[in-house]
């Protein structure tokens, strides 16, 4: 029993080293299966990934670092290190690529959080929830899931509606990471160019980062770029501009 | 030396949140907007004016890299922490509200490409 606590002790006090080991040790299974087993047609990234989301639903809240022998990959996925890492990847960026598609990129970002915005909030309609605060907030919720409990905070939204809308968020998270790879040929999604406009239409940093790495790295500070601004836009047009035109309409 | 890159790249990163933070605060809505686009863009510039000068230190911009490869970790590490049980358990409705709603912008981004494209060459022509 002594040795087991010891383990115990030294695995939760060094966390972000575990999970260094925890990580790598993914990649790596996950990199010979993809050789192995599916001829690299599936990238090994993907299903690290995939195995890392499998797992995080045998956690709770927040996902496999509830146990707190994976405590320390909190620290190592939080948001700190994400950002931090994806501003690095702008080390391979191209300047003029990022200049010959920013208005686009801008463009996509207004079409990208009004077309979700709508289309989310219409199947919440559609699903019984007609109210405007209903309506607002689940199509928040539909951007990122963090659009969704702000801006059901600012309109006075119940918490099981912020609750529904941080799981649309996630799931819309989830299906980024999934499908992306998979639908990356269909999409034109093979240049600095599209990954922009990409970045742009999804948003959500963490489904963006992680599809694109999935499909190709290189094309990842391109995305990452535009996705960062999603945020801060349906922060910005949900709460005032498409709340006031749900009143009205609704 | 390597530590010369990690510390440009923290200086990047801190001037794009403090940016962000203000942005926030100026549009009345909190948070960070763009904090990471800024810092991002901040690393491109400095980057660029020094690779055409000097060429960033070979050893300096290794800093910079590896912490760029660790992103696929950091990623992998991200998903194993998302509250999956929420997203699966809350209802049909946050899941046909995710999937449906993005679905509809994926099949937007061929067309808005294409548009982008057309645009470009109307502009150098």
């Amino acid at each position: 029993m002594i040795g087991v606590n010891v383990l115990d002790e030294i695995f939760i006090k060094n966390g972000l080293i575990v999970a260094f080991l925890t990580v790598g040790v993914m990649l790596f299974l996950a990199d010979g299966m993809s050789k192995k087993i599916f001829n690299k047609r599936i990238p090994g990234v993907a299903i690290a990934i995939l195995a890392a989301l499998v797992m995080a639903y045998f956690g709770g809240d927040k996902g496999i670092s509830n146990h707190s022998f994976f405590s320390g990959m909190a620290l190592l996925g939080g948001a700190m290190l994400r950002d931090f890492t994806i501003v690095a990847t702008a080390m391979g960026a191209n300047l003029s690529e990022l200049r010959k598609t920013g208005l686009p990129g801008i463009i996509s970002l207004f079409i990208g959080v009004t077309v979700t915005f709508f289309v989310g909030g219409s199947i919440g309609y559609a699903m019984g929830y007609t109210d405007a605060v209903s309506f607002t907030t689940i199509g928040a919720g539909a951007c990122t899931y963090i659009v969704g409990p702000i801006t059901g905070a600012a309109i006075g939204a119940s918490s099981d509606l912020i609750a529904i809308s941080i799981a649309a968020g996630v799931v819309k998270t989830i299906f980024v990471t999934i499908i992306t790879p998979l639908v990356a040929k269909k999409i034109g999604l093979d240049n600095p160019s599209t990954a922009m406009i990409f970045g742009g239409m999804i948003g959500t940093t963490s489904g963006v980062a992680a599809g694109l790495a999935a499909t190709d790295p290189k094309l990842v500070p391109y995305g990452a770029l535009t996705a960062t601004f999603y945020t801060g836009i349906g922060v910005l047009l949900c709460p005032s501009v498409f709340y006031l035109l749900m009143v009205y309409l609704l | 030396m390597k530590i010369y890159g990690v510390a440009f790249l923290a200086a990047c990163y801190l001037i794009g949140q403090v940016i962000g933070k203000y942005i926030g605060i100026g549009l009345g809505i909190g948070g960070n907007v763009g904090g990471v686009g800024i810092a991002m863009i901040l690393l491109v510039m400095i980057n660029d004016r020094f690779y055409k000068k000097t060429s960033l230190h070979v050893e300096t911009q290794a800093g910079v890299l590896f912490w760029s490869s660790m992103y696929i970790p950091v990623i992998v590490a991200m998903s194993s922490i998302l509250n999956v049980k929420v997203a699966l358990s809350n209802g049909w409705v946050a899941i046909f509200s995710g999937i449906l709603a993005t679905s509809c912008c994926y099949l937007l981004i061929p067309l808005i490409s294409k548009w982008s494209q057309l645009n470009l060459k109307e502009s150098t022509e």
